[in-house]
């Protein structure tokens, strides 16, 4: 199989770790290939932070390059379209509807870009959600990363079951059924979307 | 069946150092090389791990471990290594009993360090022989090669990786752990006392040795040719292998496991037998100016950079000579890391800010107190240097020229370097301000615990020191504690120490705002009724403060901690505490 590149972005706290492990779960439980790149330390703290998921036959390069996204899931809209660039023609994006303000834009050095969702549905297929939103209908705001997860299964070749086992191998005990909750509720959000 | 894990590089590292037997790790926690002890604690039953208050001293008792004849790890990032460049120098010469592995990570496009320094060249001044993994399954396997070699050569060995390969993770196959035999302790002080007399003789070891590994690292498995297509031939190791292989897959390559010292002979072969040679190695050219004093013609720094990290789509068109169309990044601004809500770092430096007190700055997450909107931190160098370079500053210019400055250090810090510098300041009779952030924990590497936390890394609660304790007891003449978050108290402090005559040090004492998992109970709300929108609480850039197009303040719930640093500075009573949950 030709290799696959997926791009995680957001803002360092947001949890993007723990998505980027049951990525590299279930990819390793299908039988690919698979690396995983992450930022940790002072690049984490509330700044922009990437993280790359390569997988298939045989995977060299840990990073994605611009150009070379089949799907970036934003977890927040200006990072969506500060990574854009890295989304294939035909690629898919993900885009969490929600605004953190950068430090510049808090003092006022800068503003907020407005219509970001619109900029981005020009040129690229877009899919918007309100995670947050979902996450807490189901009663548990931080888990809103895994609602997201489960609209991006829908863009990836692998059964719902293998999706939920990874994720109670990944997460936390206590957090099990709270995690697969919001995955059930991201994939059919995902199969309307 | 064997078991296949998906583990990061730092993971992986820790497991190579179980399987093989290692018995003592100790480390200074340090990005991109933290996750290494994090992990080996893992395997508590048989290994004993610790974090040591700095490198140095990790590496000293790793020393001794391999001394007394068991397999023994230090672990560091890059600048660490500078600390434990002492011990480094000289272990060198002493050689190794039981295997004796440092894990040195390098952090090019620094990612979260002060410098791009290249380990690969203190390894060959220390003339220590460096392995260099490509990915997790390497980065296991070579641990337990890195200590065959040294018990097998007699050397320490350097495991070097870089931040791409400590944060990485991949598929690592699992194997059981060996028990190696322990040797008998046996006295030689020819070789363990490293007095003039003996150190010349071993320094003739060291070099016997680098010349039979170089020979000898021909036949290693870790180094290896990969013939294919010989027009164009590849010299590369570690991470900028995987670039090379997914960028120029026809090409014929050299990897390198071992990369000091360098295999001659297969290098000369290599170079022989392609048309046109390329040297691929992130930062410094340590392989190519070798190679190139051999007479060997190759392309290397010519075409690439010194700086940052490398990737395919460089090497395909420094090398293919493909041109490649990307679309240009949108306009955005920036979003550059930042103190988290509730840290009490914000609130230090906004009384530091509002009394223009300048700062000697530390390593630590304070050290973005230097940025906008704060502007308090004028230096950063190293761990420690803060206190000294203060120091250093008022014996040029004198003690008024001080009196608007301070350094700052955290707790975790202070241990490691900054205590010597204190010490230097109560000897030599400084009259400076030093302000200790205590918050409990090695913040910025992710929460790890330190001598004044009373926890160790294997978990066994033990007595904390108690820094300003240590401070009075080293003779500085005014310390005083006070609490992050007591706005009119630090203020009047701060401005009392500055002016004071003697040496003071302020230890600001209030947890890291990560370290309570628990939920927040309390919050804060902005009441539009009472509030004139001045703008005073948003001064300090708290990410949980927004005002909207209409200038209207308000709190978000979904980042607010509650540390109440807005309430406390503003002056309409506006911003309002309100229990949640």
């Amino acid at each position: 199989m030709e290799t696959k590149n997926i791009m995680i972005v957001g803002v360092g706290g947001q949890g993007t770790l723990l998505t980027s492990r049951i990525l590299g779960g279930i990819t390793r439980k299908a039988g690919y290939d698979v690396k995983v790149s992450e930022v940790h330390g002072m690049a984490q703290r509330g700044g922009s932070v990437v993280t790359f998921v390569r997988y298939g036959d045989k995977v060299y390069e840990p990073i994605v390059e611009e150009g070379q996204a089949d799907l970036l899931i934003a977890f927040e809209r200006l990072e969506a379209l500060r990574y854009v660039h890295f989304l294939k023609q035909d690629g898919v994006l993900i885009v969490n509807d929600q605004r953190i303000d950068p430090m510049p834009v808090v003092i006022g050095a800068a503003s907020y870009p407005e219509n970001i969702l619109e900029t981005l549905s020009r040129d690229h297929k877009v899919i918007s959600v309100d995670a947050l939103g979902e996450a807490k209908k189901i009663g548990n705001s931080r888990t809103f990363n895994v609602i997201i997860l489960g609209i991006a299964a829908r863009h990836m070749d692998f059964s719902k079951e293998d999706w939920l086992a990874v994720i109670e191998e990944t997460v936390p005990p206590k957090t099990i059924e709270i995690n697969k909750k919001a995955f059930e509720a991201g994939y059919s959000l995902g199969g309307i979307a | 069946m064997e078991k296949v894990e998906v583990m990061l590089g730092n993971a992986a590292i820790a497991r190579g150092a179980y399987e093989a037997g290692v018995k003592v790790s100790a480390a200074y926690p340090g990005t991109p090389s933290t996750e290494i002890s994090e992990n080996i604690v893992k395997y508590k039953d048989v290994v004993y791990s610790e974090w040591s208050p700095n490198e140095k001293v990790a590496l000293e008792v790793a020393i001794g471990a391999s001394i007394s004849g068991v397999r023994a790890l230090a672990s560091m990032k890059h600048v660490g290594l500078n600390v434990a460049a002492d011990p480094l120098y000289t272990v060198s010469y002493i050689g190794a009993t039981g295997g004796l592995v440092i894990v040195v990570a390098d952090d090019p496009g620094l990612y979260s360090s002060q410098n791009e320094q290249d380990t690969r060249a203190v390894a060959r001044a220390a003339k220590v022989p460096v392995l260099e993994p490509s990915d997790s399954m390497e980065a296991k396997e070579f641990v337990k090669f890195a200590y065959e070699l040294s018990e097998r050569y007699d050397t320490p060995v350097i495991l070097r990786t870089t931040t791409r390969l400590a944060h990485s993770q991949g598929p690592v196959t699992l194997s059981e752990r060996v028990e190696p035999a322990e040797p008998v302790y046996e006295k030689n002080i020819a070789k363990h006392v490293m007095m003039p007399g003996n150190a010349k003789y071993r320094h003739v070891a060291v070099e016997q040795r680098e010349k039979k590994l170089a020979g000898d690292g021909c036949e290693f498995a870790v180094n290896r040719a990969e013939y294919n297509d010989t027009s164009i031939g590849v010299i590369t190791s570690g991470i900028p292998y995987l670039y090379v292989k997914e960028a120029l897959p026809d090409a014929s390559v050299l990897k390198l496991g071992m990369v000091n010292p360098l295999p001659r002979k297969l290098i000369e072969e290599f170079a022989s037998r392609v048309d046109r040679l390329y040297i691929v190695e992130e930062l410094d050219p340590v392989i190519e100016e070798q190679v190139k004093s051999w007479g060997i013609r190759a392309v290397g720094k010519e075409i690439f950079t010194v700086q940052g990290e490398y990737s395919a789509n460089m090497i395909r068109q420094a090398i293919g000579g493909e041109t490649l169309s990307v679309a240009e990044p949108a306009k955005a601004p920036v979003r550059p890391p930042i103190l988290c809500p509730g840290c009490p770092h914000r609130s230090t430096f906004h009384v530091l800010n509002q009394l223009h007190i300048h700062a000697a700055g530390d390593i630590g997450c304070y050290t973005l107190g230097a940025v906008a909107p704060l502007n308090v931190v004028d230096t950063t160098i190293c761990m420690g240097a803060s206190i000294s370079s203060l120091h250093g500053m008022e014996k040029a210019k004198g003690s008024q020229y001080v009196k608007n400055w301070v350094a700052v250090i955290g707790d975790s810090t202070f241990l490691h370097t900054g205590i010597n510098s204190l010490m230097n300041m109560v000897y030599n009779q400084s009259t400076a301000t030093v302000l200790i952030l205590d918050n409990s924990t090695t913040g910025m590497t992710g929460h790890q615990d330190h001598a004044a936390t009373g926890k160790t890394l294997m978990g066994d609660h033990v007595y904390a020191i108690d820094i300003a304790g240590v401070c009075r007891a080293m003779g500085v003449p005014r310390v005083t504690v006070v609490n992050a978050f007591d706005l009119p108290l630090m203020t009047k402090t701060i401005k009392e120490e500055t002016a004071s005559d003697q040496l003071s040090v302020i230890v600001v004492k209030a947890p890291c705002a990560l370290l309570d998992k628990r939920p927040v109970t309390v919050q804060y709300r902005v009441n539009p009724d009472t509030c004139k929108k001045c703008g005073m609480c948003m001064k300090p850039g708290c990410p949980a403060m927004t005002r909207d197009e209409k200038g209207v303040i308000s709190v978000n719930d979904t980042m607010c901690n509650g540390c109440g640093l807005c309430a406390g500075i503003c002056k309409f009573g506006a911003v309002e505490k309100v229990s949640v949950r």
